[in-house]
């Protein structure tokens, strides 16, 4: 359970930083710690040099530009939970990280490394995913922006190439309602099956939707026949039945000891219907 | 890896430490320090008996390098414990019942000490949350959540606040 040796760097400025991860064949960096440390306790992860991210101040903060919300990759998750801004501008991500772990880790943890992490059941991806946020990347050839859809590819795998930081995420404002539900086995767990729902409705139809599935699969899924009917049929109780009618049951691949695949099919569509009807109870007028 | 020397306050106190980059901050303090109030269960973030504060905040002794602590300001159980008695979350925990081993306490009353420094006066929901990251095999966390509740009260009570949670 002890990590096994590496050296550690700790700049001041992105440049340095890539500059560092660029140096050495293995080198890794660590953000909040909260999953690469026990990464490194279990030597799942042997890195020769880890690049600590925390001392760079250009890498936290969140600002709002020209109906922009920039979130830095080091900003803590505690603090974007606890920011009145991201509560007016995308009350979807506040929604996400309720769920995700517990004050001390997420005291800790931050929303760049949540994403750059990119565990299957984490809950930030389907977030990122339902607001269409944009991944900002820093590589050594500059910088580089990935929608946060194509910026999940699988488990544990991002757009991210080895040397490149994640710097930021940028959202526009949300559209829309929404909300966030999961089952996990206990609260602040990873979640068994998440959702993340978004429902945005003017003069009686619905001009925008979505709909992402997390937990059951290598990456989060879109469930884009379910999106199209809302859409095309509004957000009423008859809509509501046949987009669950229309839900990708069959890109369940997650089948574990303590949740089996047809257990998770089973909490799906149950799932789907409480967060699109607490998404449309929600007060929240963003 | 050669060890690094690490500066940082400890209780208050100015404390510059010989590190390998791998080793824990809970390991150092145990190790280097003898402060052995910070337990270690699992080593990998999940129990919760690493708990220390960084300026304040509970965050997990185990998940975070000694060599990250340069400049910052952690507090341990034995800091959040007066030279003597017991502290106000440990006297109501006394009182309470809330430990049995007592393996997962040090932890705990770090846990309440960081809600209650930012809630004085929490509810029953907030506590819960608060201790939602430390596991307790013996208690049942009904009596820590008792013990909690008991600080909570007797807070408002002294800020003559009417507001059942903050
Ligand atoms: C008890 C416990 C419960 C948890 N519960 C949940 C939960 O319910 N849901 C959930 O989603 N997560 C949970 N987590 C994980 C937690 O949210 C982590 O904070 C998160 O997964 C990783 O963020 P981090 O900042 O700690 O990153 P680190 O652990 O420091 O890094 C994770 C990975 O991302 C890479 N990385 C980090 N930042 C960057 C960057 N800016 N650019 C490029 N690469 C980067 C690192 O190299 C590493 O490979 C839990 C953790 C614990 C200990
Ligand atoms: S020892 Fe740190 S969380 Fe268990
Ligand atoms: S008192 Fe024994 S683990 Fe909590």
């Amino acid at each position: 359970m002890k990590p096994a040796p590496f050296d550690y760097e700790a700049p001041t400025t992105v440049a340095d930083a890539l500059k560092l991860l660029g140096s050495h064949e293995d080198a890794r960096p660590i953000a909040g710690g909260q999953s690469l440390v026990p990464m490194l306790a279990f030597r799942l992860a042997r890195p020769s040099l880890l690049v600590d991210l925390n001392r760079i101040p250009s890498l936290s903060g969140i600002e709002e530009k020209g109906g922009v919300l920039r979130i830095g990759a080091m900003t803590r998750q505690a603090k974007v939970l606890a920011s009145d801004v991201v509560k007016r501008h995308a009350p979807l991500l506040v929604q996400a990280l309720e769920n995700v772990g517990h004050p001390p880790t997420r005291a800790r943890g931050t929303i760049g490394g949540s994403c750059a992490h990119a565990d299957p059941a984490a809950e930030l991806p389907s977030a990122m995913i339902a607001l269409d946020a944009t991944m900002v990347i820093a590589g050594s050839g500059g910088e580089r922006r990935v929608r946060a859809d194509d910026f999940f590819i699988g488990a544990f795998e991002t757009a991210l190439q080895p040397g490149e930081i994640l710097v930021a995420l940028e959202l526009s404002k949300q559209q829309g309602v929404s909300a966030f539900l999961e089952v996990s086995a206990r609260k602040g767990d990873f979640g068994i099956v998440t959702v993340a729902a978004r429902v945005a409705v003017k003069d009686g139809r619905c001009i925008d939707a979505a709909l992402v599935l997390g937990g059951i699969a290598e990456r989060s899924v879109r469930c884009a026949e379910a999106e199209r009917i809302l859409k095309e049929q509004g957000a009423t109780p008859k809509a509501i039945d046949a987009v669950l009618a229309a839900l990708p049951l069959d890109a369940v691949t997650m089948d574990s000891r303590s949740a089996s695949a047809a257990h998770r099919r089973r909490l799906i569509p149950e799932l789907c219907r409480r967060a699109i009807e607490a998404a449309l109870a929600s007060q929240v007028t963003p | 890896m050669t060890a690094r020397n690490v500066s940082f306050t400890l209780n208050g106190k100015p404390a510059t430490l010989a590190v390998e980059p791998r080793q824990t901050l809970a390991d150092a303090v145990r190790q280097h320090l003898g402060l052995t109030g910070t337990h270690l269960g699992c080593e990998h973030g999940v129990c919760g008996a690493c708990t220390v504060l960084l300026d304040g905040d509970a965050i997990r002794g185990c998940l975070m390098l000694a060599v990250q602590a340069e400049g910052l300001s952690i507090t341990t159980i034995e800091g959040a414990s007066p030279p003597e008695g017991l502290s106000v979350i440990q006297d109501a925990m006394q009182r309470h019942h809330a430990l049995q081993c007592g393996f997962c306490s040090p932890g705990m009353v770090l846990a309440l000490e960081s809600l209650f420094a930012h809630t004085p006066c929490p509810g029953e929901d907030d506590i819960r949350e608060a201790i939602s990251g430390n596991l307790c095999r013996c208690t049942g966390y009904q009596p820590i959540v008792a013990a909690a509740l008991s600080v909570a009260e007797k807070n408002r009570a002294n800020l003559g606040a009417a507001a059942p949670s903050a």
